[in-house]
């Protein structure tokens, strides 16, 4: 706070005072994070590397009996999702997804199946408040994001795609 | 009559008259799962949603504290209650049906030395012969409102806590009981710039310090005059930075210190990384585990400090710090 008409040694003063908070917060931070406990970085990662290439091979087997069984590419893939997606979706339900990703952390998040969690979580917990301004409003809560930015990706590289073709670059 | 910069010390001192603790099923297979006065093993406790079972919780607890001392609801003559939730309807749903002219109050997960404060205060000032004090928190609950839907997959860091699912309620008044509140410090807001509200033991440590070295100053005590120094839910990474912030006020309160955050679950078993918070956390605990060992005489005295963390959704996306508060309750055997 500045009083009108404070000398300038006073405003000095306070300026410096500023910067020694600033300073002070600066080094607790730096110091609670010396404090505080974090997860093993190379055993989460083996964890992730697990987690996501099961699932991984799980879509794989999927694809390949579509496959096997005479369905054309684009429809495989089409099946491979959406099964993934259900099985998240009822192990999320049976509250079984959040354990597997309490130790498989990224590898079961970055998946398809993590990204259909991340819906099927809040669609649960908000229904009580109602089928519109619970579900309806609040599903995207977590995935939004995900989507939001997505389109928006797709479309600038969209974008830079035709200008691309008209420059005659592609 | 005031004492020191920030603190009352009771000329007639209130009696906490009885109390009551209600907890959740995770709670009542922790390590004080046997001291509660009711386990509840579904979460729902018999409600549709989480708020609602915290209101029943809120309810039960004010009940059982009532039933202990033989008081009716129309002898109580102010409610003084809290919660977590946005605009505290856990309290106001919860003890609506008693009709006791109440204040709601917020002071995050300090809201019982806030409630028990203000009870005691009114009290002593011959406001009333008996004051209700009452909070909760409820995992289901706080999860929802505060991080992520519960059956959303993620990894917890470290030093996250735990939200107990419990509530404290406390008849203080005039009737003579075992225990005394002679005394309270009233905490400041301390803000030491942390923005982790992930980390809620380093954000709520310094403002335990502060009230803690105030209440000292305050009384003219030393550590040892009081048989526990009790936080509410600093948990094991605020706990060591208590000891370092209060070793740099030249303060040892190693020897006796406790946190309710660390006794109400097992670190190794539950799962609980950090620790158990919440304003059910202190609260459950010190009408569990602190009161019967004052009762019986095993303490003299104890300072049992309740920090909270202030924070909203809000003030977090908007990236303000999480400041601390903590306030100081004395308890003596009488």
């Amino acid at each position: 706070m500045r009083l009108a008409g404070a000398d300038s040694n006073t405003e000095s003063l306070e300026g410096e005072g500023r910067v020694d908070r600033k300073k002070q917060q600066e080094a607790y931070e730096n110091y609670v994070k010396r404090k505080t406990p974090v997860h093993n970085l190379p055993a989460n990662m083996t964890k992730a590397f697990i987690t996501g290439g099961i699932i991984c091979v799980i879509g794989q087997s999927i694809l390949n009996y579509c496959e096997k069984i005479g369905l054309d590419k684009d429809i495989s893939g089409g099946w491979t999702s959406m099964i993934l997606i259900l099985l998240s979706v009822i192990l999320t339900a049976l509250n079984v997804y959040p354990r597997i990703a309490k130790w498989g952390g990224a590898g079961a998040l970055v998946p398809i199946t993590g990204f259909a969690n991340s819906v099927a979580a809040p669609a649960i917990e908000f229904q009580k408040e109602g089928q519109v301004m619970g579900i309806g409003c609040k599903i995207f809560t977590i995935a939004g994001p995900v989507i939001l930015y997505g389109v928006f990706t797709s479309w600038v590289l969209g974008f830079l795609y035709w200008i691309g073709k008209i420059a005659g670059l592609l | 009559m005031t004492q020191g910069l920030q603190s009352i010390a009771f000329e007639q001192s209130p009696y906490v008259v009885s109390s009551a603790s209600v907890v959740g099923k995770k709670e009542g297979e922790g390590p004080l799962g046997k001291m509660f006065d009711m386990v509840e093993t579904e979460n729902l406790f018999g409600e549709d949603t989480w708020e609602a079972a915290e209101s029943t919780m809120q309810k039960e607890a004010c009940l059982l504290a009532m039933g202990k001392a033989h008081i009716d609801k129309e002898d109580v003559r102010f409610l003084f209650g809290g919660d977590l939730l946005r605009q505290g309807i856990a309290t106001s749903l919860g003890v609506e049906q008693f009709g006791i002219p109440m204040f709601g109050l917020f002071g995050a997960c300090s809201t019982s030395g806030e409630a028990l404060a203000l009870a005691s205060m009114s009290v002593a000032a011959g406001y009333g012969d008996y004051m209700l004090a009452v909070t909760s928190s409820h995992f289901g609950s706080a999860e929802k409102e505060f991080r992520f839907p519960l059956s959303y997959a993620n990894q917890r860091p470290l030093s996250a806590q735990w939200t107990v699912t419990g509530s404290g309620a406390f008849l203080v008044g005039k009737k003579r009981s075992h225990v005394r509140i002679t005394g309270i410090t009233v905490g400041k807001i301390v803000d030491f710039g942390l923005k982790d509200s992930q980390n809620m033991g380093a954000c709520m440590a310094p403002a335990a310090a502060d009230t803690i070295e105030r209440n000292l100053k305050d009384f003219g005590r030393e550590p040892d005059d009081y048989s526990r120094i009790i936080t509410g839910d600093l948990g094991y990474v605020g706990q060591s930075i208590l000891f370092d912030l209060m070793r740099g006020k030249e303060i040892d309160i190693k020897k006796n210190h406790i946190d309710c955050g660390m006794m109400i679950f097992d670190q190794n078993k539950q799962d609980t990384h950090a620790g158990g918070s919440g304003c059910g956390c202190a609260a459950s605990v010190l009408s569990s585990y602190v009161l019967p060992k004052l009762e019986r005489g095993e303490w003299k005295r104890v300072l049992f400090v309740p920090t909270g963390a202030l924070m909203s959704t809000v003030s977090f996306n908007e990236g303000a710090s999480v400041p601390g508060i903590a306030h100081g309750i004395v308890l003596e055997h009488c």
